[in-house]
């Protein structure tokens, strides 16, 4: 069941991930986003990781993509032709992930040894709490260092944002 | 035969649900009618069956009957998808609330013992779960908004987006407080956890007692169901009927029906986090059902609803958005830190 399931939410992600860049409608786009992250969830679950899995719909497609969508509809671009005039930026950059891509698939061990969090360790701590313990102790630096990124987005966005009250 | 049993018991259970939500939803908004009707001193829907008893059913049949119009300029698929993003989300989310204790165990011919249990499932991250589906509940209101190729929607619907975000924010904050003091995020466990007295349910229990919390919880899901006096994206004053304006027949009710339910599951989400679920207020009262507290409980804050809506004028849009943002997040996040001081202390 677990490999079927997993071949079902990977091609609907492929194909709704294709279907993001190549529509012309953005709204469309956005659609398609908001079915690749919800089979992305699907993914999360499949591994245990129910915790992530919710935040992945909290996070991206409750937040952010209200956001895109928010911003799309309030510019009302119908058909965007601009972005279809960078064939050779867009190749040459296709280029590079794809040989990126390569080099990691010929140098990636398909089948890695066990670790720590399989799923009997995850069912007797539970899923939120060994996150939790991740994040705060072994990867705490990373974890400060993504809020202080975020704060300084947020200190810019203000400062863009803010109109000089005259006196 | 297992596998059958199981396969009885979730559809059995998810039927039982659907029905009885339903079945709420429907009767509340003869509720609100009446309510409002009483506290306006006037007698509400009397016409249909007895004191208008009927009202729902009537209201239901016509919405069914009427036309369905799309308008010429809008865009088909979105304009048909848009009532059912926001219904669904709506209502799945019930599959976590719990509404009782205990199981019944009903031995069924051919197929064995089957043991219901009172909720669809027990997700070790219930309120993780509700709290995305309220957020996805957006989608519905924006495309439809956007779809309807109208000014009112659109800006009925980007409205709401704005709205939902900011207010989304301090719903989740609010419930950490009792998250810090459950230490866990599944609503089963939370209600378990506050059994024997009110003085265990999370709003006066100690170490904090969250109690501010549930305010705050209060006007944030007031905001979160667009109702009075938050009602911007539907505000009739200036946007007709906001998002929903180009919609009629069925897909007018799918709206209507979605605003209904995800009232009902704020009401019921607060009665689990705050107010003890289906516990009785006290031990001697133990031998009423769970399901009696349950419901008393949320329906007294679905009566909250009705009575904020007739007590209270409509908000200005930048008063709301002030108020969210320097009024209610403020006050969250320092109920999060006085709680987790609080409980650290507790705990050693």
């Amino acid at each position: 069941m677990a490999p079927l399931l997993f071949f079902y939410f990977g091609g609907v992600i492929v194909g709704t991930a294709t279907l993001v860049v190549t529509l012309r409608n953005p709204i469309y786009s956005a659609i398609s986003l908001l079915v690749t992250f919800f089979h992305v969830a699907g993914i999360f679950v499949l591994l245990n990781a129910e915790f992530i899995a919710a935040v992945q719909i909290l996070v991206y497609a409750g937040a952010i993509l209200v956001l895109y969508l928010f911003v799309v509809m309030l510019l009302n671009l119908k058909r965007e032709e601009r972005y279809h005039r960078q064939y050779l930026v867009g190749a040459f950059l296709g280029v590079v992930i794809l040989t990126e891509l390569a080099l990691i698939f010929f140098r990636t061990t398909f089948r890695a040894g066990i670790g720590p969090f399989t799923p009997a360790h995850l069912q007797s701590v539970g899923n939120t709490e060994a996150v939790g313990m991740a994040l705060f102790t072994t990867y705490l630096l990373p974890f400060e260092v993504a809020s202080l990124i975020l704060l300084v987005a947020m200190v810019g966005a203000i400062i863009l944002a803010k109109r000089v009250v005259p006196r | 035969m297992e596998a059958i049993g199981q396969l009885v018991v979730i559809l059995g259970t998810i039927g039982v649900v659907m029905v009885t939500v339903l079945l709420h939803v429907a009767y509340l908004t003869y509720l609100e009618r009446k309510v409002l009707g009483w506290m306006q001193d006037r007698m509400g829907p009397m016409e249909v069956g007895y004191h208008g008893l009927l009202q729902p059913l009537a209201d239901g049949l016509k919405l069914f009957m009427k036309e369905d119009i799309i308008p010429s300029g809008a865009n088909k698929i979105i304009f048909s998808l848009a009532p059912i993003l926001s219904l669904i989300p709506a209502l799945i989310g019930f599959a976590v609330v719990p509404w009782g204790d205990g199981q019944l165990t009903i031995p069924l011919p051919w197929i064995g013992d089957v043991t219901f249990r009172p909720f669809v499932t027990d997700l070790n991250i219930g309120i993780l779960y509700v709290l995305a589906l309220s957020s996805v509940g957006a989608y519905g209101v924006l495309l439809g908004g956007w779809a309807s190729n109208s000014k009112y929607s659109l800006l009925g619907g980007l409205r709401s987006a704005a709205q939902v975000i900011s207010y989304e924010l301090a719903l989740g904050m609010s419930l950490v407080g009792v998250l810090l003091m459950a230490g866990s995020l599944s609503l089963v466990k939370i209600a378990q956890a506050q059994a024997g007295g009110f003085w265990h349910w999370y709003a006066f229990a100690l170490p904090f007692p969250q109690i501010v919390a549930l305010v705050l919880y209060g006007i944030a899901a007031v905001a979160e169901t667009n109702r009075l006096p938050f009602d911007l994206p539907e505000a009739e004053s200036e946007l007709v009927a906001g998002f929903f304006t180009e919609y009629s027949g069925m897909r007018f009710a799918f709206f209507f029906l979605a605003e209904y339910a995800n009232m009902i599951l704020v009401s019921c989400i607060a009665t689990i986090v705050f107010l003890g679920g289906w516990h009785a207020p006290f031990p001697f009262l133990d031998f009423v059902p769970g399901i009696i507290w349950f419901l008393l409980k949320v329906y007294v804050f679905l009566f909250g609803f009705f009575w904020i809506r007739a007590t209270l004028p409509r908000l200005r849009y930048d008063q709301l958005m002030t108020f969210g943002w320097k009024v209610m997040i403020p006050l969250v996040l320092a109920n999060i830190v006085i709680t987790s001081i609080a409980q650290y202390f507790w705990m050693n």
